[in-house]
């Protein structure tokens, strides 16, 4: 289906920049990643929103809050995500204000994947779900792009995680210390960012925990450092 | 067993055509473009406000529609939000959304907030699923203090200190990149978002014409149109106009038309309300 009328000035010739950030769609090609520790769940993302080749912002937070113990991480179109987020983080606070309790992650986790799958024709989202409860403690749920939910000790996704399964696969250990987790959370960003060309900008953080979320931000020197060719 | 009878909807959008428009667009039709503003737009928060700034070029293809057009457009008393894109969206996006604070000031009997602005927008432009080709840069001072929101056509938005929209975007963000601080002082400020969009003017082919500023402080608006006239017209070395009588005139008649001319007086009737 034609989705505008049709390119804009000047449409000849390739003059200059055309207007392909009118067509294009907002998208964070994004790299998150998520793991559990021992208290709770450590999450990160890069910071580079992009539209077609053009860096749309350079320190978006995809580290999205929903409530005080859960956030989520969000990948695919940046409207899609912010609005299913929106959406999600109402139905919350309406069930928190019916139950009078903190919701759990699992029942966030399952909002977020109705809305996916039920409008997966439509949509394109990644989403992995991460926060605290004091049923479960700890937990990551993951929702790739048909709309399926699975929960997982550690998940990353976006376009920067394909560089990623073999660092995960081989680092990851149950029960991580706090720092360990961090450390873990930010090598993997950092790796991807470095590899795709999608990822980028800045590392950003967070450990949740039955204390609430601490926040962190990672920047130039303090971003971890690899084998570089020099 | 009742026969399956094909329900006609009542209401809602028809896409019936979409299909076979998009196959006459492979077979080369060309379709009727809609008026877009190939634009530059920028915004800056700096110490006590934020201030906004656009180039006046309206385009429709690689014509100039408009020199001198206006795309800062009011949206409450401390609020403005300028426009990129479809110019009929841009101004009937922002004039809906004008509508809906103003009755939401009404019901609140409080200064309506940028974020709530932001909100509505982005739902709507959510909505319509790209539809509607806006992309605006909307700013503005409340109880919060300064903000400064990026919204784009499909709905996804941006909080940041600095934001540039429109085909000279990128131009004003070289700029901003180069000499945005935070805090900067008024004149910086303005400076600044001037020097963003003379930078879209000159170098983006669908920029042109002059800078329009509008500076939010906390209860104080200022519009300035234009602030800064870019490409000032040339004065022309010489006359290149003829003297009169330099065509020859080798004959001349004047002839009288026979007309007859008719009045008609329409007087006062009342109404018939019986």
């Amino acid at each position: 289906m034609a989705m505008m009328m049709t390119s804009g000035f000047p449409n000849s010739e390739g003059l200059g920049v055309g207007m392909e950030w009118m067509n294009n769609e907002v998208s964070t090609g994004t790299t998150l990643a998520a793991t559990e520790f021992e208290g709770g769940v450590i999450i990160g993302a890069d910071s580079r929103t992009t539209t077609g080749s053009y860096v749309a912002n350079r320190v978006t937070d995809k580290l999205t809050k929903i409530t005080d113990y859960i956030y989520c991480c969000r990948s695919g179109s940046a409207a899609d995500t912010q609005a299913i987020a929106d959406i999600v983080k109402y139905h919350v606070d309406f069930h928190r204000m019916e139950t009078g309790e903190e919701p759990l992650v699992n029942t966030v986790a399952n909002i977020f994947r109705q809305l996916c799958y039920e409008n997966r024709d439509q949509i394109s989202a990644g989403i992995i779900v991460a926060g605290w409860d004091k049923q479960k403690g700890g937990q990551v749920y993951s929702i790739p792009l048909g709309g399926m939910l699975q929960r997982m000790p550690y998940s990353i996704g976006g376009s920067g995680s394909t560089y990623l399964y073999g660092y995960v696969d081989a680092g990851y250990k149950p029960n991580m210390k706090k720092e360990d987790a961090l450390q873990f959370i930010a090598n993997a960003v950092s790796l991807a960012i470095n590899r795709d060309g999608s990822s980028g900008g800045i590392i950003r953080l967070a450990a949740i925990s039955k204390d609430g979320v601490e926040r962190f931000t990672l920047t130039g020197k303090d971003m971890p450092k690899f084998f570089e060719d020099s | 067993m009742a026969a399956p009878c094909v329900e006609l909807p009542k209401g809602g959008f028809s896409f019936d055509n979409c299909a076979r428009n998009a196959r006459l667009e492979q077979l080369g039709l060309k379709f009727p473009t809609a008026y877009k503003t190939g634009t530059t737009i920028a915004g800056a928060i700096f110490k006590d406000g934020v201030v906004l700034g656009a180039d006046t070029r309206a385009t429709e293809d690689t014509v100039v529609a408009d020199k001198n057009c206006a795309k800062i457009h009011y949206l409450s008393d401390n609020m403005y939000c300028c426009g990129a894109g479809t110019a009929a969206d841009t101004e009937m996006t922002t004039q809906l959304i004008s509508a809906e604070l103003e009755l939401h000031r009404l019901n609140t009997g409080r200064v309506p907030r940028v974020a709530t602005a932001n909100r509505l927008l982005k739902q709507m432009l959510y909505r319509y699923q790209g539809h509607i080709g806006a992309a605006l840069v909307l700013g503005g001072v409340d109880v919060t203090g300064p903000n400064l929101y990026s919204i784009w056509p499909h709905g996804s938005t941006d909080k940041l200190p600095y934001v540039t929209m429109g085909s000279g975007s990128l131009a004003a963000m070289a700029t901003f990149e180069d000499r945005f601080k935070p805090d900067m002082t008024r004149e910086e400020a303005m400076k600044l978002v001037r020097d963003a969009i003379a930078a879209g003017i000159f170098n983006d082919l669908g920029s042109g014409s002059n800078v329009d500023l509008c500076v939010i402080t906390k209860d104080k608006v200022e519009y300035i149109r234009p602030y800064e006239v870019a490409n000032i017209r040339g004065v022309k070395q010489r006359s290149y106009r003829y003297q009169r009588g330099t065509t020859a005139i080798l004959s001349s008649e004047v002839k009288k038309l026979d007309l007859d001319v008719f009045g008609t007086e329409v007087k006062h009737q009342p109404m018939d309300t019986q």
